[in-house]
């Protein structure tokens, strides 16, 4: 418990820090990291939202608690997401766990590099790790999810739960 | 019967868990029932099969069968290749297989965050109470082990509220059904090097069929309220509407894969 008292307090100070940096900055550099600047589900996904184009992937924490993923089975392009529902699954140690979508809309790409490397997850879960591209059908869902700062609490309530 | 809205807490104040026990269903109708139950029902269930009616091929969601089996003998055997919905590596089940399999409300399994290694450590923790006094047991990676020896496999499946996890206990098996097996890229570290026999044991060596699953539903029952469930109130019908993802791989298939693997 003490050690989890002084890694929350660790986080917290460098979360201050780098409070001042560009659009999309890490909030906590100390455990799982969350991006200013993009929106987050409750389930731990994660929506960029530029434009016209919503990107969306997992989180550094959710990459974490998973483990080594080994497998990705994402939808074709054209085909549709809707909010709060399974569009696919990743595989790890030896599970495979459902990935919802924060929103709705047309999936537009697909991460194609997922089947060949599908660690992009785990070593690039706001980059090369994402997962589809989507043209939002309801652009006003974005605002029912979490932000930076509500997500990391989030984080740090649920697993100070377990 | 199993449509019901609300989750079902009984009177010790513990959640309700309907226990199902069968014998010598098929594991790929046992598969269906269970990803039914995952994705439909809102309550937790224990299933328990005692053994499998013929010696199958069970890979995980991912699994090549040019890379984890030895696909001329399965072949020209007929052994059944099926691809569970669960993630995992490549078990070869038979009748000396029991399969036990919990399906659980996330909320229901305080204390335990719904991703793959604490479901894991939980799950080992329930077994704990099965084999104290028995054996060596303890889980070693993902893996059940007694000492250095694998006689239980594990695979699961998460979802935004749910989980299973599921095992294929090897109370027995036949040396031959084993030859099947191709040694997969993934081991575990403990493995070793040692091939399939010397890395697995059967479990019948420290307990019976009928103890073993006594005392994994009173391990349950120190957790859940424990239900009788009748296996008819589960097995599928011919008006269920969910499409089951597990299946089994035709010959084609397997007859395809032969041929990329030279």
């Amino acid at each position: 418990m003490a050690l989890r008292i002084w890694a929350s307090s660790t986080a917290n100070a460098l979360k201050l820090s780098t409070a001042t940096r560009p659009h999309f900055s890490p909030l906590s550099r100390c455990f799982s990291s969350v991006l200013d600047g993009f929106k987050y589900a409750n389930s731990h996904e994660w929506v960029k939202h530029e434009r016209s184009l919503a990107t969306i992937g997992i989180t550094d924490h959710a990459q974490d608690h998973l483990g080594e993923v080994v497998f990705v089975d994402l939808p074709e392009t054209g085909g549709s997401v809707t909010k709060a529902t399974g569009f696919g699954a990743v595989e790890s140690v030896k599970a495979t766990s459902d990935i919802n979508s924060p929103i709705s809309g047309e999936i537009v790409e697909v991460n194609s590099k997922l089947s060949e490397t599908p660690g992009l997850i785990n070593s690039s879960p706001y980059e090369d790790g994402w997962m589809i591209k989507v043209k939002p059908s309801n652009p006003s869902e974005l605002e029912s999810l979490m932000g930076a700062k509500e997500y990391t609490k989030f984080c740090e309530e649920e697993d100070a739960a377990h | 019967m199993l449509e019901m809205a609300t989750r079902q807490v009984a009177r010790a104040g513990l959640p309700l868990m309907n226990i199902v026990r069968m014998k010598g269903v098929p594991i790929l109708q046992q598969l269906e029932i269970e990803e039914r139950l995952l994705r439909t029902s809102s309550n937790n269930w224990c299933i328990i099969n005692d053994g499998t009616d013929k010696p199958s091929i069970v890979m995980g969601i991912s699994g090549k069968p040019a890379e984890l089996v030895e696909i001329r003998p399965v072949v020209e055997d007929k052994v059944p290749v099926i691809r569970r919905f669960t993630g995992g590596g490549t078990v070869v089940v038979d009748h000396g297989t029991i399969f036990v399999s919990f399906i659980c409300n996330k909320d229901d399994v305080a204390g335990v965050q719904p991703y793959p290694r604490p479901i894991m450590s939980w799950s080992s923790l329930l077994y704990s109470h099965v084999f104290q006094g028995v054996a060596d047991f303890r889980l070693r990676e993902n893996d059940y082990v007694f000492g250095l020896r694998k006689f239980g496999g594990n695979a699961q499946s998460i979802t935004k509220n749910r989980w299973i996890h599921h095992t294929s206990f090897l109370w027995d098996y036949e040396a031959r059904n084993m030859s099947y097996l191709k040694l997969p890229k993934r081991t575990p570290e403990y493995r070793l090097a040692r091939d399939h026999l010397d890395f697995i044991c059967p479990m019948k060596d420290y307990l019976s069929r009928p103890d073993f699953i006594a005392k994994t539903i009173d391990a349950a029952g120190s957790l859940f309220s424990v239900e009788s469930t009748e296996f008819e109130a589960v097995k599928p019908s011919s008006n269920m509407e969910f499409a089951p993802t597990s299946r089994l791989l035709t010959i084609k298939e397997l007859e395809a894969a032969c041929k990329t693997s030279i």
